[in-house]
């Protein structure tokens, strides 16, 4: 079968579906009025902990972060 | 909508079988699988313990396509963090899909819409409803089921004029100022949504 139709911008530049969806809804919620961007901002906070591995051991114990918006 | 495209694409399989992939049942079609063989010789095997249940099993059968078209759409609108609508029944549901605004009635033609970011307004008599989504999918069932998904979906009172536009200008001037594949695509992505959302406001 040939190719299928036009792939979407996004697509082509090498973003998945995800990523675009995310950045959408990122971008809705930065524009919403006070008390609701706050919820928002609340609820989509993701905690999370990272560390470097070396040697097969954890170099730190990690350290724990939490991000309320992807980088965008 | 085509109310007959149903029959007409299970006529026109049927007649292409011998070039097309074998035709699947539709899941609603399938009959109920107790293998009655297994069962008994399961049962001679082992009498006192049950025979072990399949995934079918535990499936509710789906509810069927209604023979004519009911009045009214039943409409399950979800978010990741709330359902906000839920079995509710409504006259008409219009989806901002990327081929355009759909308007979906009761007796729709199964369809799976990948939605862009718009204005989805529910009809309900005299009343309605309007959300702005971010994005997400809209799955509409034969039997008059409409399953919209969507990552982010707000009332248009909650969404903030001048943040629009400033969003709107800034990335106007990403978008020209943009080098790599990707920052272009994040910059057009920003430049689509916001203007959405400035028509969504005006409109």
């Amino acid at each position: 079968m040939a190719s299928s139709a036009a792939v979407p911008f996004w697509r082509a530049a090498g973003m998945t579906y995800i990523t675009y969806s995310n950045i959408c809804a990122n971008l809705v919620r930065k524009c919403l009025k006070e008390p609701f961007k706050a919820e928002s901002m609340n609820r989509e906070k993701v905690h999370f902990s990272l560390s470097k591995w070396a040697d097969g051991k954890p170099q730190k114990p990690g350290f724990f972060f939490f991000f309320t918006l992807l980088p965008v | 909508m085509l109310r007959q495209a149903s029959r007409l694409i299970s006529r026109s399989a049927t007649a292409a079988s011998s070039k097309s992939v074998t035709a699947r049942a539709f899941s609603t079609e399938l009959p109920s699988t107790i293998d009655s063989t297994f069962v008994e010789s399961w049962k001679k095997v082992a009498p006192n313990m049950d025979p072990p249940q399949t995934p079918s099993s535990f499936m509710k059968p789906r509810p069927s396509t209604a023979s004519s078209i009911p009045t009214k759409l039943t409409v399950n609108f979800v978010l990741p963090y709330a359902s906000e609508l839920s079995g509710k029944e409504v006259d008409m549901v219009i989806i901002p899909a990327t081929t355009g605004q759909m308007g979906v009635l009761p007796g729709h033609v199964p369809t799976i819409a990948e939605l862009k970011p718009g204005i989805m307004s529910v009809h309900e008599g005299t009343d309605i409803k309007k959300y702005f989504v971010s994005s997400g999918f809209a799955f509409l069932h034969a039997n008059s089921v409409a399953d919209i998904i969507a990552v982010e979906a707000v009332p248009l009172e909650n969404i903030d004029a001048s943040q629009v536009q400033k969003g709107l200008a800034e990335f106007t001037q990403k978008l020209a100022s943009a080098s790599t594949d990707l920052e272009k695509a994040e910059a057009q992505i920003g430049v689509e949504v916001h203007s959405a959302m400035n028509a969504a406001l005006s409109g």
